[in-house]
Formats: structure tokens, sequence, C-alpha cells
């Protein structure tokens, strides 16, 4: 039985009636013109299988559906290292101004100097708070904005003709991403392991720097959610081994207007703008993955991105960067979402950047300090928590058999989505927990209550804990029959011999 | 406490080693490994015929919770993998040193085999 007819909504293949349709929604269909002899044997005979339903029927099944949505405009959603943080409605309206909204973008450049200047004013932005040389707006995602970083390390590498940087260094507290983005880009990957307080283990990182080294991937705040107080340390040494440093930029909410990762010694980094400068985000898009650079790497940067030239703004492209690392999008990346991060940032200003880092790092602190004294545990009791913290579990586990899953899934029958489980890896059972600036006081005193009931429930009723969420349209799934037995299909496949099973 | 028979060799990586009457040796995950994994839906298998360098990431174990490299204990060539496991990965929950088993490896040196950690070095790995 599928997740949808659990929850007592139907599938919109089960809605309708045959021939029911909403004429207003057909397509444009063009006249038939030329000669179409020679397609007759591609045409379709049989009529797809389209669910055959009303406009309204298809209004209200979707709206039902997305009411049973937990997200940031309906639940405190506190979920770890992603940033789930309220996306001002005054950056949607100004995003959709007829101006930047009805442009073509094959346009000259000539007819969109208010869009150029806007996404310039960007880029010049996000240089001067993270204290880099110049920015690109051109990847899509986080994800990419990794690739197009070590992407640009690897051409300045080479670029020198020092080709023998063959390895990675990651911290194990690491994003699973850094690891990955290594070796799309073609380098060997090596674990760097962190000691008992969250900072890196200096002694291992000097170990393993040598002239085999291209660079090293940090997140600091570090997924730990602490700062990594070594961390000039650290790029002296790596620097001195001739290797470059990465900032993945997913925790920057934390140092907003206070720290910046130029002036730490980073030479590259990616910002998740969807994250940090509060552009609506989830279930895997859209991002914006800028990227910055220190001087001795601009060359490298991905095209097209906004440059001032005596004609006014224009995109830059092949052209112009002949050691570009290449073209990562299109036009200029996802220009609805760098639109309202450039108002978001500019309806903070620069002091309110630096408040967003008080008021994330004050809430996590207070939450922090509240969960310890109604019973969890910290991760790394002597430290202070940056923008998120880490729980275990682990001590509850042994005694009572509760495991992160079990809390995770009893939040959601208060009105909370989940925290971010299972990660880092190197913390059992554990709970990575942001609450973010957006978050007041009493929303924050509701999931200190919501956490201490379900540690009460741990202690006294598990098997209800267990069973938990009791509330949701669905219960709690089977993930390991879900995972080893795949049902993607409405309808079984048809009975022909010739069809490849790809259920 | 989790099972360690003594007649196994261990890794500090949660691989136990076992040679075979034919000098082959099999290689499968510890059950302390299999517990902390949790619910095992996925296992990458290494292809026959590789040849693999100790501590070389060698097969993939996939779980509810996360995906983990399994590192190959000694240096040898891939002679026979569990394909069973495609079909039925719980098995490296429900016997992590029976029917659980990865691969087997012909090694290049069996002397490699006795640097390995016996079942006390193991368990007193884990308590570090």
């Amino acid at each position: 039985m599928s997740v949808a007819r659990q929850a007592g909504e139907p599938l919109i293949f089960e809605l309708g009636a045959p021939g029911r349709q909403a004429r207003s929604q057909w397509p444009q269909r063009p006249e038939r013109t030329g000669d179409t002899a020679d397609l007759a044997a591609a045409l379709r005979e049989d009529v797809p299988a389209l669910p055959a339903v009303s406009e309204l029927q298809v209004v209200r099944h979707y709206t039902r559906l997305s009411q049973r949505n937990f997200s940031i405009d309906t639940h405190f959603y506190p979920l770890g290292s992603c940033t789930m943080k309220y996306n001002p409605r005054a950056a949607n309206a100004l995003a959709q101004l007829p101006g930047f909204a009805e442009l073509h973008p094959l346009a000259p450049a000539s007819s969109m100097q208010g869009l150029l200047q806007t996404l310039f004013e960007l880029q010049e932005l996000l240089a001067a708070v993270t204290g880099m040389a110049a920015v690109s707006l051109t990847p899509m995602a986080g994800a990419q904005g990794e690739f197009a970083g070590m992407a640009m390390i690897r051409a300045y590498h080479q670029a020198r003709g020092d080709t023998e940087r063959v390895e990675v260094l990651v911290p194990d507290a690491a994003h699973g991403t850094n690891p990955a983005t290594a070796v799309m880009c073609g380098y060997r990957v090596r674990e760097i392991p962190t000691g008992a307080d969250g900072d890196v283990d200096l002694a291992a990182l000097a170990a393993a720097l040598g002239p085999q080294t291209a660079a090293i991937m940090l997140t600091n705040p570090s997924t730990l959610g602490v700062f990594e107080r070594q961390i000039e340390r650290i790029a002296r040494l790596v620097h001195e081994a001739g290797g470059l440093l990465y900032y993945d930029g997913a925790n920057l909410n934390a140092i907003l207007g206070k720290v910046r990762p130029g002036d730490m010694g980073f030479d590259v980094l990616h910002l998740n703008l969807h994250k940090t400068f509060s552009t609506p985000h989830g279930g895997g898009g859209p991002g914006a993955g800028a990227v910055g650079v220190a001087e001795r790497l601009r060359p490298f940067l991905p095209v097209p991105h906004v440059i001032e030239a005596a004609a006014g703004y224009r995109l830059a492209g092949e052209d112009d960067l002949p050691a570009s690392i290449g073209r990562l999008s299109t036009f200029m990346g996802n220009t609805g979402v760098l639109l309202r991060a450039y108002i978001y940032a500019r309806l903070l200003g620069r002091e309110g950047m630096g408040r967003v880092a008080d008021y994330a790092t004050l809430n996590a602190n207070y939450l922090l300090a509240r969960l310890q004294e109604v019973g969890f545990q910290p991760a790394l009791p002597r430290r202070r928590a940056t923008h998120e913290f880490l729980l275990t579990l682990s001590a509850l586990h042994k005694q009572t058999g509760a495991t992160a899953t079990d809390f995770a899934k009893g939040l959601l029958d208060f009105g909370i989505h989940a925290p971010t489980i299972y990660f880092p890896l190197l913390v059992p059972e554990c709970l990575l927990i942001e609450p973010t600036e957006t978050e007041d006081r009493q929303t924050l005193d509701g999931f200190i209550e919501a956490m201490q009931a379900l540690l009460a429930l741990a202690q006294s009723d598990l098997a209800r804990l267990q069973a938990a969420p009791e509330q949701l349209p669905v219960r709690r799934l089977d993930e390991v029959r879900a995972a080893r037995t795949l049902d993607l299909r409405h309808r079984p496949l048809p009975a022909d011999p010739t069809t490849e099973d790809d259920a | 406490m989790s099972e360690m028979p003594a007649s196994l060799r261990y890794a500090r990586t949660h691989e136990w080693a076992r040679q075979d009457e034919d000098g082959a040796v099999t290689v499968g995950i510890t059950d302390h490994a299999q517990e902390a994994l949790g619910d095992v839906v996925f296992v990458e298998l290494p292809t026959v015929g590789a040849q693999v360098a100790a501590a070389d990431p060698c097969a993939t174990v996939e779980s509810v919770k996360a995906a983990s490299d399994i590192y190959a204990p000694l240096a040898g060539e891939v002679v026979e993998v569990n394909e069973a496991l495609g079909d039925a990965p719980e098995r490296l929950n429900e016997s992590p040193y029976g029917e659980g088993w990865i691969f087997r490896l012909q090694p290049n040196d069996t002397a490699e085999l006795e640097r390995l950690l016996d079942a006390e070095g193991y368990r007193a790995s884990l308590a570090d």
C-alpha cells in the first residue's frame, strides 16, 4: 500500500473519471504542416495513461498534500547544518518586479543594466563580507559551488606546473559532499581526525601534509557546531606545504559580519546563499552556490559573471577569462535566487549581518544550556556552541534503547521538523540542532518542553515513543523495507516479456 | 557486548579476516560494526580479479544511517565475492561472521595476517 493511500489521500490517478478534463489547461496544438508521412511509424497509437481530472480536483489534491508539509512558514525547523531560516516576503516581492521577472535571458546587456548592476553589487557585497578578492555567482547549488572551488584549486596548481599535488585533506567531521567533490575533481582524499574537543588534530594534519597536498577542505564552524580555534595555525601549516585552503560556507551563519574566511587564511570558498542569505530552499532546490577567491585564483573564476566596463555592466565569458574553469550555467546562475539573496543582504545592511550571527549563536547556546538542564548530554561538553550544537543520546540509548530516530519522529507529533540525526558520523546517536536567528523565545521554550516530554516517554513508555509519530497522516515507516524493496510504480508492470523490469 | 570470535583476526577499521584451508582469506565486518551501522540495505562488492593493497577501500556497506567504506585488511587479489548479499544484504546483520562474509582474497603475503589484531586487541581498540 502506498504512503499516499495510507494517509487517506488517493493518488491523482485514482481521482476523476474517464473523459474528465481541464480544457483551459490544454496545451496549444500546432497546425499540422509539412510532410509527416515518414514519421508514421513513430506516431503513438495508444493514449498516454494520464489522470483524467478536473481543474478543481487537481487544485484540491495538491493543496491538501501541501498542507501536510513541514515548512519554515508553518513549523519550527531546527535542521542542523541546513540553516532553515525565515524567507522574508519583501525579498520575494522585490525579486518579482517586472523589470527583473520579465527580462529575456538573451536580451542585450544594454537593456538589462539594472539586473546586471544588482548582481554586480551582490558579487562585491559577498566578497566584502567574506574577505575574498572576487566572487562569481554562477554555480547553481552548493555542490556545484564546491565543484567550482576545487576545480579552481586544480587549475591553479596546474597553471604553475605543480602537477604532483594529488591529495586533498578532509577532516572526519566534514560534510559528505567535501570528499565527494575532491574525488570528482580527480583528487585522492585523506581523512584527518578530530580531537576530543572538536578541533582538527594538528599533529595528524602536520604528518599528512607534504608535496602531494593540493588543499584542505574545512567548514568553520565545523559540523560539530564548534569554532575551529586553531584555524590560523592550520592555514600556516597548509600554506607552508604549498597547499590551498577551501572554505565550505555551509555554516557561515554563525560568523556572518563577525569573522571573515579570507582573514582566516582561506583561498577559495563557496557560499550557500539559500542558507545564510535566506532564499527559499528544501527538497533539493533551488540553490545558489556563489564562489569567492583570493587574488591569485581570480583568473580561474567560472563564467558567466558580471564585470563593469566603460559601456556599463556586462556578462564576462570565456573570451574575457581564458584561464577560467569554464561555464557552469548558461545565463547567470539561478538569477531569481540571487536577487532574493541580494535584497535580504541589503535589508540587513552591514550591522544587521552581525546581528544574524549574534542571535543565531545566542539561540543555539540558550537551547543547549536549557536542554542540558533537563537532562540531555552535549557531544562536546567543554565547548560553547556556535549557531548549532550536537547532542548525543548514547547514554540514554544504552540505558533504555531509545534512539535518535525515535526523538526525531516524536518531535513531529509536537509540530516540529526533526533536527538532523546521525550526522556527523563520528558521534553516536546524535542530534544536530540549529534554531537560527529567526526563532523567538516562546518557540525555543516549546522545543525544550517537547524534548523534555520525549525524554520522559523514553524512560516510562519506550514502546509508545518507538511508535511515534501518532498524530500525523503517516505513522512510522519501515525504512529498511522501503530501501530493500523499492516500490515506485502506481500500477504493476504489464505482463510483457519484452519489457525490462525496472521497478 | 558484541561478539568477536577468538579464531579470527581484526582490523581497527572493523573488518575481520580468516584464512581458509585453500590459503585464501575471507573478509567481513565485525558484529560491533554491523550493530553500529544498523540495518544494512545495500552492499557494493569488489570485482573478482582486482588487486587491492592493505587499507584500500574496496567495498561499500550502506545502512539506513550511513554508507561506509570497507577496507582490505591485507594486500592481495579478490578471488570471490558474496553475490548472495545482492538480494539479501540483511545477512550482514544476521550473521556477520558466517553468511554475511563480503569477499575472499588471495593474500600476497600471508604473514600480513599476523600483523592484524587478535580478538583481545580488537576489543581493546573499541575501548579507546
